[in-house]
């Protein structure tokens, strides 16, 4: 298991939380909270050693010319696949969308 | 209403995550979760051995009312670790039931309602686990002097361990067919007794033996529902306002030893003799 | 030497020599009515019967018999004392190493007769009788939830061969995919998972742990050692009551404490 962070620059805080996912064979839990005015930071506990870099062209990719909302997100990752892992930050930013 | 029909507008309860089962329960507008994960009151044990931890520790416990009922669920995660308990998942659901009691010692008839997927003590935890599960053991048998607590186990991981006692102890069961009930898993039992005694492999065997349909046969349970949320609530209301049974079922040694004696223990067991031996008198 | 633990039953034999034996129950279970000074108790263990209806349960397990069994001679004293002011206590044995694991016990429902036996000792705490489990073996499991968890004092004899856990070592070392090397090494770093005796106590669920000279064979002294501490815990029940309160306050329980504060403070 290891810990990683990651920043990101990003707009205004959005007003909600929220938390999709659960930490399940391949699966991950992400929860998303209000964060500092232009700053987008994720943390991630996973269970795969050695994936920082996957992680950090993942959220490169994924963040790639937009301006996302200044959230902390809180990641705890049981090896989901890339897939997996977009499919639940997508999840968890259209929810923050509509509080 | 055609077959199809009914099967369109029936959800699944099983699929459902324990956070999202909770709510399906109370009445719409009033769930509200106590130690939420945004509060992160996680496992310490968990990552120093580098597992992965969630943030509420694979339990949710809520309040609010059930059919207008004041009630406090709490339900086990069964996709983190196997549903398994810990300290913190543990003592949540200790806590909680500890303060149902005693919101009845001061007049609040507060019940309480087990979503119960659970392998029992979680390994890395293992004492502290065992501990926690003591301590609901004894808080079922302090809240259920005053209110019933109800157990669902409805499936997919089924109840084993120390908490298949604590359904056990519970005033109430409800199972679907999804569900297994029973002390020890399949595995270990196999590991313990050998292949002849338990094959773990075979589906079939398993569920004739412990699945929810072979225990609602024998009345080791007291309800038996469809896996569909408002057969679920339902049936969870009507219990719940059923108040406390005539009888617990695990107050009944002198009843289940008179069985026990007049049962053959020599041959091996089948299913069809636990339901002669238990639910023979019935018919 | 026997394939099972006799332990147990010597403590019984010991500590219940002049008491008078119950009957009517399996033969599993030794139980007798005496007296600890001048307090009336019931003694109960659960020993081996090689003869047991049960083949699974023949060495100590705490089976089906052995869950309705314990239940029912927990219920007798409830009733029997229901009006009386002084109400009995119940010492609970403490030698069992393991549930018994087979498929008619699971088919005929051990998960309920453990409930069984863990109910009764409930019920009798909460109807003012102490309950003190004396632990002088195995404390496992399933078996240990039906017999003695439920005292509201417990009290170890300090000695390798006691100990309370959930899982025996093969068994969760297969389970957590660690090797048994693996899991002793862990386990020694990790206060809830290891196996001796004194990090449990510093779980701080017991109340005592006693060093004795000969735990398979009490001497005279042993025995007046175990018979005073007995007496002290059910005198410490009398007066700080029957609850399981006393069992909270480690610091390597330090997340119950906390988990209970936080949950009274959002009820």
């Amino acid at each position: 298991m290891e810990t990683l962070s990651f920043e990101f620059p990003a707009g205004q805080p959005p007003r909600g939380r929220t938390l999709v996912g659960c930490v399940g064979s391949g699966d991950l839990e992400v929860l998303i909270e209000p964060g500092q005015a232009g700053k987008l930071t994720i943390t991630v506990q996973t269970s795969v050693n050695g994936s920082e870099q996957r992680w950090q062209h993942l959220f490169a990719r994924m963040f790639d010319g937009q301006t996302l909302p200044a959230m902390d997100i809180d990641i705890h990752d049981f090896g989901a696949t890339p897939g997996v892992v977009r499919l639940r930050l997508e999840q968890g930013f259209e929810e923050i969308g509509h509080d | 209403m055609t077959d199809s029909t009914a099967l369109l507008h029936k959800h699944s309860f099983v699929e459902l995550g324990a956070r999202q089962r909770a709510k399906a329960l109370l009445d719409a507008g009033t769930f509200r979760e106590l130690l939420d994960p945004f509060q992160r009151v996680m496992s310490p044990w968990l990552s120093r051995q580098g597992v992965v931890p969630q943030a509420d520790d694979g339990v949710v416990i809520a309040k609010g009312t059930l059919e207008g009922l004041p009630v406090v669920i709490a339900a086990i995660e069964g996709a983190f670790q196997g549903g398994s308990l810990g300290e913190v998942g543990g003592a949540k659901i200790a806590g909680a039931l500890e303060l149902a009691a005693e919101d009845n010692r001061k007049g609040i008839p507060t019940r309480a309602v087990l979503l119960l997927e659970t392998g029992g003590v979680r390994l890395q935890e293992a004492n502290l686990g065992l501990a926690a599960i003591a301590d609901i053991h004894a808080a079922i048998v302090d809240l259920r002097q005053y209110q019933p607590v109800v157990g669902v186990v409805a499936g997919s991981v089924g109840c084993f361990g120390g908490m298949s006692i604590a359904a056990g102890l519970c005033s109430y069961l409800l199972v679907t067919r999804e569900a297994r009930l029973g002390l020890n898993g399949p595995q270990v039992i196999e590991q313990e007794a050998g292949l002849e005694e338990y094959d773990s492999r075979d589906r079939p065997f398993i569920w004739s033996l412990t699945g929810g349909e072979q225990r609602f046969a024998t009345g080791l349970v007291d309800r038996y529902a469809d896996d569909d949320v408002a057969q679920i609530r339902q049936q969870v209301g009507e219990l719940l306002k059923q108040g406390l049974p005539a009888q617990q079922r695990s107050t009944q040694a002198e009843l289940f030893l008179q069985r026990l004696a007049r049962l053959d223990a020599e041959p091996q067991i089948e299913p069809a003799t636990v339901r002669d031996l238990y639910q023979g008198e019935r018919s | 030497m026997s394939s099972y633990s006799l332990r147990g039953l010597s403590w019984f034999n010991a500590l219940a020599a002049d008491a008078l034996p119950v009957v009517g129950l399996p033969a599993s279970l030794k139980v007798a009515d005496g007296l600890l000074g001048d307090q009336p108790v019931r003694f109960i263990a659960v020993v081996a019967d090689p003869d047991n209806r049960f083949v699974r349960a023949r060495n100590g397990e705490v089976g089906l018999l052995e869950g309705w069994g314990l239940a029912k001679a927990v219920d007798e004293v409830i009733a029997a004392d229901q009006d009386k002011p002084q109400k009995r206590a119940l010492i609970a044995i403490v030698d069992v190493p393991s549930q018994a694991y087979g498929r008619r016990e699971e088919a005929l429902g051990i998960h309920q007769a453990l409930a069984g036996a863990a109910d009764s000792y409930a019920r009798a705490r909460l109807a003012g009788h102490a309950v003190i489990g004396l632990l002088v073996g195995k404390a496992m499991s399933g078996a240990f939830l039906a017999h003695g968890y439920q005292a509201n004092r417990l009290i170890a004899l300090r000695d390798p061969g006691v100990m309370v856990h959930a899982m025996g070592k093969a068994s969760a070392a297969r389970v957590t995919l660690r090797s048994v090397e693996e899991l002793e090494t862990l386990a020694a770093s990790v206060p809830p998972m290891a196996y001796d005796i004194d990090s449990y106590a510093s779980l701080g669920l017991l109340w005592e742990t006693l060093a004795v000279q000969q735990i398979e064979q009490p001497t005279a002294a042993d025995l007046a050692r175990v018979s005073e501490c007995l007496a002290q815990a059910i005198d410490d029940v009398a007066r700080n009551g029957t609850d399981l309160s006393g069992r909270l306050g480690a610091a390597h329980r330090a997340a119950s404490s906390k988990v209970r504060q936080l949950l009274r403070e959002q009820w």
